[in-house]
C-alpha cells in the first residue's frame, strides 16, 4: 500500500524479481543508505545487489533522488524528505577492450 | 522470469526493422570513434521505437548510457508509452560484432536483447544480437 509519509521507490524491471513484480515500492528513511536498508531489509537479496560487502553502493548501479544522482549530492547520506521519491537504475555500460 | 524474458527466449529470432538498423549504424559512424548507444523500446518483444542516448564513459572503447537518461527512460517515457525495453545497442568502432568480456561482465538487463554493431570493416557495418544472461552469451539472429 502507498502511504503519504514514506519515500517512493521506482525499482527497475531486472530488479522486480525481488519485489514481487512490483515497480514501485514505499520505505521508510531519513536517508538514501535508511531508505536502501529498509529496502533490503523488505526484500531479501535486493541489498546485495545495490552494495557491495563493505556497504557502499556498487559502482554500476545509479540511485536518483528527485531526479538527481546521490553521486553528484551526498551519496548515501543523501537526506530525504516525507514523499521523495528514489529511483534506482542499474548502468547498462560495457567495453570493447579485452 | 518477466514475460519479456520469456518472449525473448521463445523465439529463435529478433524482428528489427531496416530503419532502425540503418540509424544504428548511421549513429555509430557519426560518434566514431567512440562508441555509441542507445536503447530500443517495444510491446511484446517487438521493437516500436529507437532512443538513441549519451555515451558518458571516457575514451573510446567503452560506453555506458547516460543514467540520468535512462532513468527519464525506465520509469517515465517507456510507461507512458505502454512499452518496455526490448533491446540495448552500442557500436565497436574497431572490433568484432560480438560481446566482449567486459560486456559480458555488465551486462545488468538479462531481459534485453544486446544489439552490437561492428565498424571494423568500414564498408561492411556488421551487426548482430545476443542473449547474455549470468555470463552465457546467445546469439539471436536478426530478421527485417
Ligand atoms: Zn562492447
Amino acid at each position: 500500500m502507498s502511504t503519504d509519509d514514506g519515500i517512493h521507490v521506482l525499482i527497475p524491471t531486472p530488479l522486480r524479481g525481488f519485489t514481487g513484480g512490483e515497480a514501485r515500492v514505499d520505505v521508510h528513511g531519513g536517508t538514501v543508505g535508511e531508505a536502501l536498508e529498509a529496502l533490503a531489509v523488505k526484500f531479501p537479496g535486493l541489498g546485495e545487489r545495490l552494495h557491495d560487502e563493505d556497504g557502499q553502493l556498487r559502482r554500476f548501479v545509479n540511485v536518483f533522488v528527485n531526479g538527481q544522482n546521490v553521486r553528484d549530492i551526498a551519496g548515501t547520506a543523501t537526506e530525504l524528505s516525507p514523499g521523495d521519491e528514489i529511483g534506482i537504475i542499474p548502468a547498462m555500460a560495457g567495453g570493447d577492450a579485452s | 522470469m518477466s514475460d519479456a524474458a520469456s518472449q525473448i527466449e521463445g523465439i529463435a529470432s529478433f524482428s528489427l526493422p531496416e530503419a532502425m538498423r540503418a540509424a544504428i549504424i548511421e549513429q555509430a559512424r557519426r560518434e566514431a570513434p567512440r562508441e555509441c548507444c542507445g536503447i530500443i523500446a517495444g510491446r511484446d518483444g517487438m521493437p516500436t521505437r529507437i532512443y538513441p542516448t549519451t555515451n558518458i564513459a571516457a575514451g573510446n572503447s567503452l560506453y555506458e548510457i547516460d543514467p540520468a537518461e535512462l532513468i527519464e527512460l525506465e520509469f517515465r517515457e517507456m510507461p507512458a508509452h505502454g512499452t518496455e525495453l526490448v533491446a540495448i545497442y552500442h557500436s565497436h568502432p574497431v572490433s568484432p560484432a560480438h560481446p566482449s568480456a567486459t560486456d559480458i561482465a555488465l551486462a545488468f538487463w538479462p531481459d534485453a536483447l544486446y544489439l552490437i554493431c561492428s565498424l571494423q570493416k568500414s564498408d561492411f557495418p556488421q551487426l548482430r544480437g545476443f542473449r547474455i544472461r549470468d555470463g552465457a552469451v546467445t546469439e539471436v539472429p536478426l530478421v527485417p
